[in-house]
């Protein structure tokens, strides 16, 4: 069970707020950490604390296929990302890096800045404990399901290799 | 049920013989991609995968282009990392400086994609390659390594949405005000997991090179792909370019569509993307009059010889307004020594324009043309996200290389009629 305080953002979080390019000459995860959301939200970092929630609206992570950008989420301390809709990449880089995501529309309108929230990915169900609400996410399908039991991609590809 | 040209091509490279939208499949990959940027991390996972080699040294391609020629010594340290895995791998296709281009005008080039392959990179604009028929999509650079370690990757079969073009445009329209009109039509997240299929009769009249621009920006629709039908223009260009063997693959008649539009074509204004979603499109009779401190053609969007050429067409004989940097950037060698033979990058020249070496270099904000706080760009390229090009309080507007060119004189956003 994942439990934190939430960071929350609107529609169209592209990756290059979550990450600018400007950092892209690392690979190192503090350090990408270190500048996560530098150019909506500079002081995000400052603020988040391990286990912490993020929030969003429609279409989150839009934009290039840099993985960093849920490197720099995961490795900042977030434990899951919850939001209305993913852009396709980065649903895809979340899943294979192994950060929680969760998918829910009810939750991601209803949930406040600074609500505490927690989130059972098996079950997939969401609970607002300030507002003391619980939504229900959509599942992933067996296959993606595989791939997070692996851990990720790289479980996942020695396994089968 | 029928079939889409995207789902075909997916069921042909997953060995079955019809496949659904939603199904997962596991498809052979005819290539691999990934840049300067996306592959150091790729080469983590992939040591961590345990295999000796790649999966086929033919069928990975390395490109630095984010970052090259390299901007600072991290640039380096990243370049030296690929460089070197290159070799120890025996890749074939690794780009050096000096034969290097961006990624997505380099790759067709050097016939590395035909019709009917499939394909992915580590870098969003893999979707490019839709241009020639070809299932190409960005993925991340974990993806890349299994890409790398098994030549199969993972994929969710995607619905369709079919674009019917019709009729003929107008003079100084081009492919990327054709997609700025649909991005702007159907919003950033219009095709959210699916394809974008291109057909009808007036996709005949649109060069490969305003094609390339129309698949390119797929993924600012949300999309997997974008995919064009192949007729004589394509198969003329991988005669031209490619040795390899393509296959045409095309959608049943009965193929199911999630959503069908048909445009004509006629009817499309030079478009520009106002800041910061490329869904904020206006036509030009709509902008008003919006200054401009910076002008750059060119990246993996506009920066193919045919777009130099407009470009050139506007601004031969004339000069850059004074105070408006104007940037140009070929988008491989080969497109700069052609443009150099024709006598385009004089005109650049003489117009007070400069002229880069093939980089994605200010596309990104990484170098060659950053933006401060407070200025506006208008370029060719496909993103005008918060800070894209520079400072976070900069602003980037999108338009065609024929828009940018005429507002590189006159200083703001303008129509080439007003300048010619
Ligand atoms: S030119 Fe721009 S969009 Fe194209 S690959 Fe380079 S950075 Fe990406």
């Amino acid at each position: 069970m994942l439990k934190g305080k939430v960071h929350k953002y609107g529609d169209n979080v592209d990756t290059d707020v979550i990450i600018p390019a400007r950092y892209l000459t690392t690979t190192d995860k503090k350090e990408l950490a270190s500048h996560c959301m530098a150019d909506m939200d500079a002081d995000f970092i400052n603020r988040v604390v391990p286990g912490d929630i993020m929030v969003a609206g429609w279409n989150f992570g839009c934009g290039s296929s840099r993985e960093h950008a849920p490197i720099a989420i995961k490795a900042s301390g977030i434990s899951c990302v919850i939001a209305k809709s993913f852009a396709r990449i980065f649903y895809r880089n979340a899943i294979n890096i192994g950060l929680p995501i969760m998918e829910c529309r009810e939750a991601a309108e209803d949930i406040e800045c600074g609500d505490i929230v927690s989130v059972d990915m098996k079950e997939g169900i969401i609970i607002n404990h300030t507002k003391e609400k619980e939504y229900r996410a959509v599942g992933f399908p067996d296959f993606m399901q595989k791939i997070i039991d692996a851990d990720g991609l790289v479980g996942y590809t020695k396994k089968e290799m | 049920m029928g079939m889409t040209m995207t789902q075909k091509i997916l069921a042909n490279s997953a060995g079955a013989g019809a496949v659904e939208p939603g199904q997962f499949i596991m498809a052979d990959l005819d290539l691999v991609l990934g840049n300067d940027v996306t592959t150091p991390v790729a080469i983590e996972e992939f040591k961590k995968m345990g295999k000796a080699g790649v999966f086929d040294t033919k069928k990975v391609a390395i490109v630095p282009d984010h970052f090259t020629p390299n901007k600072d010594i991290k640039a380096a340290e990243q370049c030296r990392l690929i460089r070197e895995f290159a070799h120890e791998m025996g890749i074939e296709n690794y780009f050096e400086i000096g034969e290097m281009g961006i990624e997505h005008a380099l790759i067709p080039e050097k016939g590395l994609v035909v019709a009917g392959d499939v394909v992915i990179g580590a870098d969003s604009h893999t979707c490019t390659y839709g241009a020639l028929g070809a299932f190409a999509t960005g993925v991340g650079s974990t993806d890349m390594a299994a890409g790398m370690a098994t030549g199969k990757a993972w994929f969710k079969v995607p619905e369709g949405i079919k674009f019917i073009l019709t009729g003929r445009k107008q003079k100084w329209v081009s492919g990327k005000d054709i997609i700025l009109h649909i991005i702007g039509m159907i919003g950033v997240d219009g095709a959210l997991y699916k394809s974008m299929e291109y057909t009808g009769e007036g996709i005949s009249e649109l060069s490969m090179d305003d094609r390339f621009t129309i698949a390119n920006m797929a993924i600012e629709a949300g999309a997997k792909n974008g995919i064009f039908e192949v007729d004589e223009k394509t198969i003329a260009y991988m005669e031209e370019y490619s040795t390899k063997q393509y296959e045409i693959f095309r959608a049943d008649e009965d193929a199911q569509y999630s959503e069908v539009y048909e445009i004509d074509l006629g009817k499309i204004r030079p478009t520009v993307a106002f800041p910061h979603l490329p869904e904020n499109t206006r036509t030009i009779d709509e902008v008003g009059d919006i200054t401009i401190d910076q002008v750059v053609i060119g990246s993996c969007t506009n920066g193919r010889l045919e777009d130099l050429r407009i470009a050139a067409s506007i601004l031969k004989g004339r000069k850059v307004k004074k105070g408006v940097r104007t940037i140009i950037f070929p988008a491989t060698q080969k497109i700069y020594l052609d443009a150099l033979r024709e006598g385009l990058i004089e005109i650049f020249i003489e117009a007070g324009a400069v002229v880069s070496t093939p980089t994605c270099g200010p596309c990104l904000g990484g170098h060659m043309g950053i933006l401060a706080k407070g200025e506006r760009a208008i370029s060719t390229t496909n993103r005008n996200f918060i800070g894209r090009m520079g400072h976070k309080e900069s602003e980037v507007y999108l338009a065609s290389p024929a828009v940018a060119a005429a507002s590189a004189i006159t200083g703001k956003i303008s129509s080439p009629e007003e300048v010619l």
